[in-house]
């Protein structure tokens, strides 16, 4: 078992033509990954892949022709918001959005639009999921990870590669790895993963990777507090960031003093949470 | 990005928010020439994009023209927070009979907007927010349907804005989310909006942030970032699609993704170094934007080391080594460099960066350690 994605995922990829959707679709199909399909407006009726993967122009062409089961997003920033509510309106019900740098505001049209349906978005501006040894959706490099027992959620891309890396160099492998991206508002949240990984059998211990802004973080320690059985292990990027300034993501930024590192460290050790001092330290610690 | 009081205001009044009648002087004489165009009572206002400019001595009323002249001298020569006085708005004076806050942000934690309003506006808003939050009313909008009419009138109740003004404040509320939400603004705020003596609703006071991320499709509002108030390293780094911040310390960093660039400090300190930047590259970055990058850290003279970060993903360590390679042929660096190269395509990449005298490193923490060390050595 694992979450979100498996085998038996039929994946489309919207904007496959374009420089990095198409070249992470060849790595998600080497992976071994089933990318049934894409998507990229004028160019329905090519292949890519060397005839591999048929490309449509709309998605739900793309759905009605290949029984396609959930979609990652690879268009730019300013079609981003149309392609989610593309993917949205054709019944998909998983969608992974890779894409960075998206206004704010679309993203709280499509997150509005997309709680009156029943779908589940990651992302955007995420790294996307990972089950090893069984699918990979979105650009988390596959040979990285080993199949195991831990399940990893993350507001960080890669940030999470380095951890994955070291729990492979320590011979831990993850259930899942869910990327649920860094901007301020998402489609998936800490909580909505924990869930998951609390009712997923083969998961056993969880590691949660946040960072500095909101209070997502500080959330996901009252739930873990209250709901969660197994052994969570934990670390939050930007310690040394300073307030006021927006650290890249568009959701990391120290604003009226809340949403600091220091305060998340702390409401997560009084869950019981262990809290790591760098990313590599964090798989002893569920040792 | 921030606009100025001045560009917010003009925004504002674009939607049929009153804002007084007043423009924006470079120098003391065109200051005390708009003064004697409005005639009466003035108010010199300090254009910077800080907040507490009033409590600085940075805003002043003056009786006449003259006075206006010389207080405009005054704020001109001025600093606030360290950012010089560049411009100053002189707009006619109103008689204040009370004095509200009305802005709108994003919720993020609702992931709507939330409009909120108080009738105790003004300069110590943050105080009221902080000591007696009931005072402050807050509706969340729907971001698909937009601010509804009843929704401003809940505001002008709930504020007990007298029944005689409710009429004109739904224009106003409604004004401010059409600036809001046609920009792409992350905050669009009036504080204060005053009740004047003479009985009318007007804006004195103006503040917008714009998304970044949405200046694409705003070209007249990216035209309006004052670069003045930036640090030029930051106006070189948006150019090249970098997301780049200045710090205090001695190990520039060059790292893909903002969660690693945050770590890839906090280890630096944590291994008893400090980082001169953030600096995330992004995903996907090719060989130029990496020239760029490193251009831009080693400009900063307090550099004494550079440690590069990279795990890739969507980014190919293979042209973050080209332009690793390209970056070192044009600025010649003389500090050392540390670089640890991870994920997609890294063999490729450290092939490449065989032969260029860098120092190697497998994990962050070994990294980090050799970065600190080198730049102690330096």
């Amino acid at each position: 078992m694992s979450i979100l994605i498996n085998k038996n995922t039929r994946l489309l990829v919207q904007g496959i033509t374009g420089n990095e959707g198409l070249f992470h679709t060849t790595q998600m199909v080497a992976y071994g990954t089933h990318v049934v399909a894409g998507v990229t407006p004028g160019k329905g009726g090519e292949w890519v892949l060397n005839g591999k993967v048929p490309v449509f122009d709309s998605v739900k062409l793309a759905v009605e022709a290949t029984g396609a089961n959930a979609s990652v997003i690879f268009v730019p920033a300013r079609f981003a918001a149309d392609a989610m509510f593309e993917a949205a309106d054709a019944g998909l019900p998983l969608i992974v959005c890779i894409t960075e740098g998206i206004p704010v505001q679309d993203m709280m049209r499509v997150r509005n639009y997309l709680d009156q349906k029943n779908v589940r978005l990651v992302g955007p501006n995420c790294p996307g999921l990972l089950t090893p040894g069984e699918a990979k959706v979105g650009i988390i490099p596959g040979n990285i990870a080993i199949p195991g027992n831990v399940g990893v959620v993350s507001r960080s891309g890669t940030l999470t590669y380095e951890v994955l890396y070291a729990m492979k160099n320590l011979g831990m492998g993850a259930s899942t790895c869910v990327g649920i991206g860094g901007d301020p508002i998402n489609g998936t949240n800490f909580i909505d993963v924990l869930e998951m990984f609390e009712h997923d059998p083969q998961t056993e211990k969880v590691i949660l990777i946040g960072e500095i802004g909101g209070t997502e973080e500080e959330k996901a320690a009252e739930y873990i507090a209250s709901k969660m059985t197994k052994p969570v292990a934990s670390f939050i990027a930007g310690q040394t960031a300073p307030p006021g300034k927006r650290m890249g993501h568009a959701g990391a930024i120290i604003e009226g003093g809340a949403g600091t590192a220091a305060d998340k460290i702390k409401a997560l050790e009084a869950a019981g949470v262990r809290v790591a001092k760098h990313p590599e330290e964090i798989p002893t610690l569920l040792k | 990005m921030k606009l100025h009081e001045y560009q917010s205001k003009q925004l504002f009044s674009k939607y049929g928010v009153p804002i007084p009648k007043g423009r924006v002087a470079a120098t003391a004489s065109e200051a005390k020439q708009i003064a004697e165009e409005l005639g009466g009572r003035v108010v010199v206002k300090s254009q910077v994009l800080v907040g507490g400019r009033g409590k600085a001595g940075g805003i002043k009323v003056a009786k006449d023209p003259a006075e206006a002249e010389q207080f405009a001298t005054h704020i001109l020569g001025m600093e606030i927070k360290g950012l010089p006085v560049r411009k100053v708005l002189v707009d006619e004076a109103a008689a204040i009979e009370q004095e509200i806050y009305l802005g709108i942000t994003n919720d993020r934690a609702a992931r709507k907007p939330v409009m909120m309003a108080s009738a105790a506006g003004g300069v110590d808003i943050e105080e009221v927010a902080a000591t007696t939050p009931e005072k402050i009313v807050k509706v969340h909008i729907d971001p698909l349907l937009g601010l509804r009419d009843y929704q401003a009138r809940d505001i002008a109740a709930s504020i007990d804005l007298p029944r005689d003004y409710w009429r004109d404040f739904g224009p106003i509320a409604s004004g401010l989310w059409q600036a809001y939400s046609a920009n792409d603004a992350t905050l669009a705020e009036i504080n204060p909006l005053v009740i004047t003596k003479d009985k009318r609703l007007l804006a004195l006071d103006g503040k917008m942030l714009i998304d970044d991320n949405a200046l694409f499709r705003h070209p007249n509002l990216a035209e309006m970032r004052d670069i003045d108030e930036e640090a030029p390293s930051e106006t070189e780094a948006r150019k090249y699609g970098l997301s780049f911040i200045k710090l205090d310390g001695n190990i520039g960093c060059m790292v893909n993704g903002a969660g690693l660039a945050m770590t890839s400090m906090d280890v630096i300190k944590l291994f008893g170094g400090s980082p001169a930047n953030f600096l995330d590259i992004g995903g996907g970055a090719g060989a130029d934007k990496v020239a760029a990058a490193l251009r831009i850290i080693l400009d900063d003279k307090n550099v004494k080391a550079v440690l590069y970060n990279i795990f890739g993903g969507i980014t190919r360590c293979d042209e973050v080594a080209k332009g690793i390679l390209a970056a070192m042929e044009e600025v010649k660096p003389k500090v050392p460099m540390v670089v640890r190269l991870v994920g997609t395509n890294a063999e490729e990449g450290r092939a490449l960066l065989a032969n260029a005298h860098m120092i190697t490193a497998e994990t962050l923490a070994e990294a980090a350690q050799k970065a600190v060390a080198a730049a102690q050595g330096a």
